[in-house]
């Protein structure tokens, strides 16, 4: 298990190898479908996101004697994404994407070119991931609706996998050849 | 009917927070078979905790509390539009309570509805029966799963599907190697094969109405679905598409009666985060039997 701790440094960040399983300690920002339109248009993000990490997250944030509780915090599918990501990975200098699913080929290049990860968290971990999130220190862009807000997380243990790495290595495109081929044999 | 939003926002709350046990029996089974420190085993461990946290918190297991879907096999003379009205009324509850998440966007103007309600959400499918007892169904279902349906119209040149058996499982397992991990796997398939676009898609949901353990009445489907979820499985795509022993958990295939023209199969995969639960109702409204 590799302890990713804030500040996210490029060096941490290559250090990282496909298959490798981390604990994010640190900020993470949600963003979705609606930011990434947004930032991809020209939108000037409402917080740094210099060297830090968007989780692709439409949370349950409820507010609970006037302070926020994440009630449900798990990925959403990232590949959504994936005609923005790029793009905002380069201009912004982030050290990682976390989501489910993988993304693509341009993502991937991305990640190579500035030392950023792609960061599989677990698909409906909702429960788990509320836990890891340990205060809201502010909600942004709320005029794109709770789910697709800009939510900034404090986190602590947050598990995820490795499944792109800086180095041009894909989990995601090695299980797809894999399975292609199994697939040939058994039709 | 009395007490009917209160036991609406309950069948809400416990299909959120609550996998049915026959869906937490198969996941355990399937997680002990994921080889130990990989990352399949990993993904398992954190799910089968994230079911036990859910239970304890009685908060979604999902973040994505998905499509409302009830399923009412009402008697005759019960009143739809006062199942209606409590239906809304305990969505828009479940949702300010935090059971359920503010999922309702207008397509048109793209602003969250804010309690789930708006034009065809919730969903409620009406059927009559005899007697005069409800039986009332919900389905969670996730966008990120729903994404990942597909619908093939055979033949289908491009994976050399024609119409007959082997087409339909040549589409099936097409449609599991498109979704790889996409769908949080490890997955559960509804199909039909046959009806229209519309009642095809509609009836392969109903086919996750079905337990985990039951058997296909018809024994061709039944032979059928036992050799998806082995077939997928060789695939190896693996919980969340990590690679591993686990990729569909089960398969439920039903049939109905096509047009001469149109061969339809509808695939509609649900996620490991399989959310079904229902109650029978008697005729004073009263909870007899929970189903699952």
């Amino acid at each position: 298990m590799i302890q990713l701790v804030e500040p996210y440094t490029e060096e941490k960040i290559r250090a990282l190898k496909m298959g490798d399983m981390v604990h994010v300690s640190g900020m993470v920002y949600t963003g979705r479908d609606a930011v990434h339109k947004f930032l991809h248009e020209g939108g000037k993000p409402p917080v740094d996101l210099t060297n830090q990490m968007i989780y692709h997250c439409g949370p349950v944030v409820i507010k609970e004697k006037g302070k926020w509780v994440v009630k449900a915090a798990g990925p959403t599918t990232s590949i959504r994404e994936e005609p923005y990501q790029g793009h905002i990975i380069e201009k912004f200098n982030l050290r990682a994407v976390i989501g489910k699913g993988g993304m693509g080929a341009k993502t991937l290049e991305a990640c190579r070119k500035v030392g950023c990860v792609y960061l599989h968290a677990i698909g409906g971990a909702a429960q788990v991931l509320a836990e890891c999130v340990t205060a809201v220190e502010g909600v942004y862009l709320e005029e794109f609706g709770s789910p697709e807000a800009i939510w900034a997380f404090r986190v602590k243990d947050f598990p995820a996998v490795v499944t792109m790495d800086s180095h041009g290595n894909s989990l995601h495109a090695a299980v797809l050849e894999q399975s292609k081929e199994r697939l040939k044999q058994l039709v | 009917m009395r007490n009917l939003r209160a036991n609406l926002l309950e069948l809400v709350r416990r299909t959120s927070a609550e996998l049915p046990d026959d869906v937490v029996q198969t996941i355990a089974r399937y997680a002990k078979q994921e080889q130990e420190g990989s990352n399949a085993q990993y993904a398992m461990n954190i799910i089968v905790k994230n079911i036990d946290m859910a239970k304890l918190k009685s908060a979604p297991l999902c973040q994505d509390t998905g499509s409302i879907l009830f399923f009412v096999r009402s008697p005759k003379g019960f009143d739809q539009l006062a199942f209606e009205k409590a239906a809304a009324e305990a969505v828009a509850e479940a949702t300010a309570k935090g059971y359920l998440r503010q999922n309702s966007v207008d397509s048109v103007t793209g602003k969250n509805t804010g309690n789930n309600l708006g034009p065809g959400s919730p969903s409620i499918h009406f059927h009559q029966q005899r007697g005069t007892r409800a039986d009332v169904r919900l389905i969670l279902k996730g966008g990120g799963c729903e994404n990942v349906g597909a619908q093939y119209s055979l033949p289908d040149t491009r994976i050399n599907a024609n119409r007959e058996l082997e087409g339909v499982r040549k589409a099936i397992l097409d449609a599991v190697l498109q979704a790889q991990g996409k769908g949080c796997g490890p997955g559960i398939l509804g199909v039909c094969i046959g009806g229209d676009r519309a009642t095809g898609y509609l009836h392969s949901k109903e086919q996750l109405l079905r337990t985990m353990d039951d058997v296909n009445p018809n024994p061709t489907l039944a032979a059928l679905e036992k050799d998806i979820v082995v077939s997928a499985n060789k695939l190896g795509i693996g919980p969340m598409g990590f690679g591993g022993a686990a990729t569909l958990l089960g398969c439920k295939i039903g049939a109905l009666n096509r047009l001469p023209a149109s061969y339809f199969v509808s695939i509609s995969y649900m996620c490991w985060a399989y959310r079904r639960q229902g109650f029978v109702l008697n005729d004073s409204g009263k909870i007899v039997e929970w189903l699952y």
